[in-house]
Parts: C-alpha cells; sequence; structure tokens
C-alpha cells in the first residue's frame, strides 16, 4: 500500500517538482505509516531521491521512452501502481504530469485532485484544501473512491531534505502503442521559464514601451529571475503571448513576483495570487496592486528600477 | 438522437462549453461556505473554451465541419449555451447534471462522443472556476481518443493533425490522428479573433435546436466538502522611493524571498 509518485526527469536529471512531491509523500506515508516508491524513468541517479524521503525506487531505463509521450507514460505509472498495490498517487503540477495526470486517473479509477496546497487533513476520506477559482478562493474536495490521486500545486510545500535508505529496483515494463507523435520541440535554452521560476519580474503598460524592457531584463538577470507582462502588454505585441501572465495566461506561483507598472486590473491578480511574496512599483499611489501586494513603492519606474539593480547588484555581492 | 442531417465526410467537431462566472466577478459563498454565491454574478463561456470554439468556427468555414456545443449543467446554463449558437454552433447539447466533479463531466460527454462519433472534441485547458484541468484528459482517456493538452495551435488535414502543445518555456509539435480531443487554451485563435455575437446569430440562436439529455451512471469519486476564501490581506509595507535599500533588506531579512 506504498504511496506512489512519479517523479519526472529531463535528460536525466530530476526536476525540482519530483523533490517536492518527494517531501510531500513522505510526510503523508508517515501519517499513514506507509512508505513511499517512486516511479522514475531514465534518470542518471534514482538515489538522488533517497534524500527527500523515497523509500523505493522503480527504476526504469530504456531508450524507446527518452522522449515524454503522456499514454505511454501514463500507462507505465499504472503498472507500477498495481504493481506496489498502491492505492494513492501523487504527481507534481509540470505540464507534463499534468498532461498525463488526467489519462491515469481514468487507467487507475482514481478520484482526482488537482492544485493541491497542503498535507491532507484526513485520508480516510481524503480531505484535502486545493485552489479554486483561479486562486480566489480555496476548496476542501474530498474523495470517495478507493484508488486516489492528486497534483500538488508548484511551491506549495517545498522540498524538504529526509534522507532515507533507499532501495533501487529495475522495473520491467510493457509499452502501450500511442498515436501521438513528438516532431519537434522549442524551447528557449538559456533562459528562466516563468513555471520553473522562484523569483518573476513582471512589466505592465506603464513601461510606455517595448523599448524599455532592457531594465526588466537587467532586473531578472541580477534576481535570476524570469520575466513575464500583463496582458495589455501581450495583446500590444510588446511582448510575446508566453509571457502574459494571469488568468487567462499563465499563473504564477513563485517565490517573489515583482510587478512594474502594472496596476493589478483583478484577472492579473488571479494570475498571481498564490506567489508567496508580491511587491508593486507603480507611480500611482492609487492602483488596485498596493491592496494586494505586501511591499510596494510609490514612484516612477524609470528612476527606481535602475537604483534597485544596483542596489541588489551591491547585495549580490556581499551576500554570495 | 439527433434530428440534423450531416453531409457524409463532414468533419463533426464537439465543442465543451463550461459556464462560469465572468473574471471580474467577485467571489463569495453561501450555505455554509458549501455553493458558490451566484447572485449578481454575469456567467460567460469559459475564457479558454471561447478560443476553441473560434477554433471550430474557423475550421467549419474553411474547411467544411459541423460544430455542436455540449455542456454537462442545469437549465441555467442554457443562455451560455445559446451565446455558443449565436457565435455559428449549429446545434448545442445539455446534459441535465450537476456538474459535481471533472470525471462525471467526462463520463457524461464521453457517452455523447462515442455513442454520436464525434472526430474533434475541443474542451478548455482548465475552466476558471473549479480549474480541475482535467476533463478533456478523461473523455480522451474513457474513450480511447488522441489526446492533446494545452494546445496552443491546431492544423487538421484529412484525418492527420499537427498541433502545438505548451510546455515549460516553449512549445512542442506534434502529428498525430483523428479522432482527436484537445484542451485548448489562448494561442488556438488568436484573443482579437475572438467574436463577439451579432443581433443575426443571436435571432438564428434561438431557432437552433438545444436538446437536453438526461445524465447516465453519475459519478461520485469526488466532492466539494466547502469553500473558504482567502484571509485579508494585511496592509502593505510602503518603502520610500528614494530608499530602495530599504526594500531590498525587507525582501532579505524579513520576507526570506532573496
Amino acid at each position: 500500500m506504498a504511496i506512489l509518485i512519479y517523479a519526472e526527469s529531463e535528460n536525466g536529471k530530476y526536476k525540482k517538482d519530483s523533490f517536492e512531491i518527494a517531501s510531500y509523500a513522505r510526510v503523508a506515508a508517515d501519517k499513514l505509516n506507509t512508505s513511499v516508491t517512486a516511479v522514475s524513468i531514465n534518470a542518471d541517479d534514482p538515489n538522488e531521491l533517497g534524500n527527500y524521503g523515497v523509500d523505493k525506487v522503480l527504476h526504469i531505463s530504456n531508450d524507446s521512452l527518452k522522449n515524454f509521450n503522456a499514454v505511454i507514460y501514463a500507462d507505465i505509472i499504472k503498472q507500477a501502481f498495481e504493481s506496489e498495490s498502491s492505492n494513492l498517487a501523487i504527481l507534481s503540477s509540470s505540464s507534463n504530469a499534468k498532461y498525463l495526470g488526467s489519462l491515469l486517473s481514468v487507467k487507475i479509477n482514481a478520484g482526482y485532485i488537482t492544485n493541491v496546497i497542503e498535507i491532507p487533513k484526513e485520508f480516510d476520506p481524503l480531505t484535502v484544501k486545493r485552489n479554486s477559482f483561479t486562486n480566489k478562493a480555496f476548496e476542501y474536495a474530498k474523495i470517495n473512491s478507493k484508488n486516489r490521486q492528486l497534483a500538488i500545486s508548484k511551491n506549495s510545500h517545498g522540498v524538504i531534505e529526509n534522507k532515507t535508505s533507499i532501495q533501487i529496483e529495475t522495473f520491467e515494463v510493457t509499452l502501450a502503442s500511442s498515436e501521438i507523435n513528438v516532431k519537434s520541440t522549442e524551447k528557449a535554452s538559456n533562459k528562466v521559464t516563468i513555471a520553473d521560476a522562484e523569483i518573476v519580474v513582471s512589466g505592465g503598460r506603464g513601461l510606455k514601451g517595448p523599448e524599455n524592457w532592457g531594465m526588466i531584463e537587467e532586473l531578472a538577470d541580477v534576481l535570476g529571475a524570469a520575466t513575464a507582462c500583463s496582458k495589455p502588454v501581450s495583446d500590444l505585441g510588446w511582448r510575446p503571448h508566453s509571457e502574459h501572465v494571469g488568468q487567462t495566461g499563465k499563473l504564477v506561483s513563485s517565490n517573489l513576483y515583482i510587478a512594474i507598472g502594472i496596476s493589478g486590473a483583478i484577472q492579473h491578480l488571479a494570475g498571481i495570487n498564490s506567489s508567496k511574496v508580491k511587491v508593486v512599483i507603480n507611480n500611482d499611489p492609487d492602483a488596485p496592486f498596493f491592496k494586494a501586494a505586501d511591499y510596494g513603492i510609490v514612484g516612477d519606474a524609470f528612476e527606481v528600477v535602475p537604483k534597485l539593480i544596483e542596489g541588489l547588484k551591491t547585495f549580490k555581492s556581499q551576500n554570495t | 438522437m439527433s434530428t440534423k442531417f450531416y453531409p457524409l465526410n463532414i468533419m463533426k467537431i464537439l465543442v465543451c462549453i463550461s459556464h462560469v462566472p465572468d473574471t471580474t466577478s467577485k467571489i463569495n459563498f453561501i450555505e455554509n461556505n458549501s455553493k458558490f454565491d451566484e447572485k449578481g454574478v454575469q456567467f460567460v463561456i469559459n475564457p479558454n473554451d471561447e478560443f476553441g470554439l473560434t477554433r471550430a468556427m474557423w475550421f467549419k468555414e474553411k474547411q467544411g465541419a459541423s460544430v455542436d456545443v455540449i455542456n454537462v449543467g442545469l437549465a441555467d446554463t442554457e443562455p451560455t449555451l445559446r451565446k455558443a449558437l449565436a457565435i455559428g454552433a449549429d446545434k448545442a447539447i445539455r446534459i441535465n447534471s450537476d456538474p459535481k466533479n471533472g470525471l462525471n463531466v467526462a463520463k457524461q460527454i464521453a457517452h455523447i462522443v462515442s455513442s454520436e462519433s464525434y472526430d474533434l472534441v475541443i474542451g478548455g485547458r482548465e475552466s476558471i472556476d473549479y480549474n480541475g484541468g482535467m476533463v478533456p484528459g478523461m473523455i480522451a482517456g474513457l474513450i480511447n481518443y488522441n489526446f492533446v493538452d494545452k494546445c496552443i495551435s491546431l492544423e487538421i488535414n484529412n484525418d492527420s493533425i499537427t498541433a502545438a502543445r505548451e510546455i515549460e518555456g516553449g512549445k512542442e509539435i506534434i502529428e498525430s490522428k483523428l479522432p482527436l480531443v484537445v484542451a485548448g487554451q489562448k494561442g488556438l485563435v488568436k484573443e482579437s479573433d475572438l467574436r463577439i455575437p451579432n443581433m443575426r446569430g443571436i435571432m438564428m440562436a434561438r431557432r437552433k435546436e438545444l436538446q437536453v439529455i438526461n445524465a447516465i451512471d453519475e459519478d461520485n469519486s469526488t466532492c466539494t466538502v466547502s469553500f473558504e476564501k482567502p484571509k485579508p490581506k494585511e496592509e502593505i509595507t510602503l518603502v520610500s522611493s528614494d530608499n530602495v535599500g530599504e526594500l531590498i533588506n525587507l525582501l532579505h531579512n524579513e520576507a526570506k524571498a532573496i
């Protein structure tokens, strides 16, 4: 009855999300007096999972699984779920995990809850808190079925070190067939992505034009942050759509979100509400963002941001 | 089941329409925080579904297709379905069921998709109210259709499809075949391509068929216990624009964010 997690890796390296759900599963397993088993596909070093509370890894190494395929991967997780006689599967909220998650829940007949932000307050029946209404509310949801599946919201639990004596087992799988063929992947290689970033620096219409994004990028660089923008900015074509943050764009759950020249429309705030610390820089003291943020500076972005960049450079040189 | 006649070999598209509070709505709960308070709330087509509906209309107009829309809900969702008809869908189906959870919605829709042999099912990445983000994938899983999540472009040539899926920091180009389910979002069409129903569309929508079907085999694998609103925000800490160093200090020592 182990808890089963899918420890996602990319080019052989585990994603941070995998360590976070391992940490989450460890806490849940201790409450249930059970163990944590991870399914791992083509990862270089499965032992790494032992730093985050995993007891056993079902290690799969197979060249035909080099590219992610939701149907085939979901079927492998199902095989692991059955072989471990598990009744609780835990996934992250990465694009791939969410893609395979809905397919998996049907395959294993599990009641499925996504956007989970806490350890279940009860396990029988499982009752857990999740984000709902695009971060404008929380929901306590309950699973009535025997098999259960959760997708944990990014950055909601954190990565917690917890050394275990890990056991690695080679897992033989049969591969399902799929008519989905990935032809190519286009990915900006050296840029921090909004989804993976700890810090996001975001610009709005207050920056007056795309030519002024240099300082946003420089600030992001100093902080190791991803850049984002408000909806009007992407609609005007100043920045690519992939940077649009808000209800109909990307949802951000970073540790720190810095909004520059963004007024804070309700749809924008919905997209960033689950970020932990919010900072606003805006010259209009009545901008709604000041009601939603933790820290703020009322001032001209063109004066404040360069000062902030200089200050952070000094800070970084003293603190690293 | 349907009285409508479709010429042979025309692609049959079904667009799943979720009936959601407008993005600017205030979110409140009633009945001991167990139910969303609909008082004074304007309901709209879920934005992610609207991108899909608009792409479906493109297929209908440029390549020839029939476009039906479906919602799992009670009678109060019908104005939202009528709006989809006014935008140009041919027929609407409402499955009379309180949409308790994602799997229930998926089961109801999957049943119609397979009995009516739809070639393409377009849903949204997630609804902006419950944000389950699971219905399209579950439909595909239940009836073994191909599935593309977070779909940001879709081209169809006979029964071959080329789609783009949004991934962290980029996109993936996928080739597959009909029958297919996609979970759509912005990118499937541009925001400026979205259509506002005109008077003629609204008049025509009144005469279009809105079929009400009873639910089958309702699912109860998950349910809502209660809702909770976020705690009121603490007062913001304002820092003078002449003292940016103080902001860095607070972010480091107090918020521990840098």
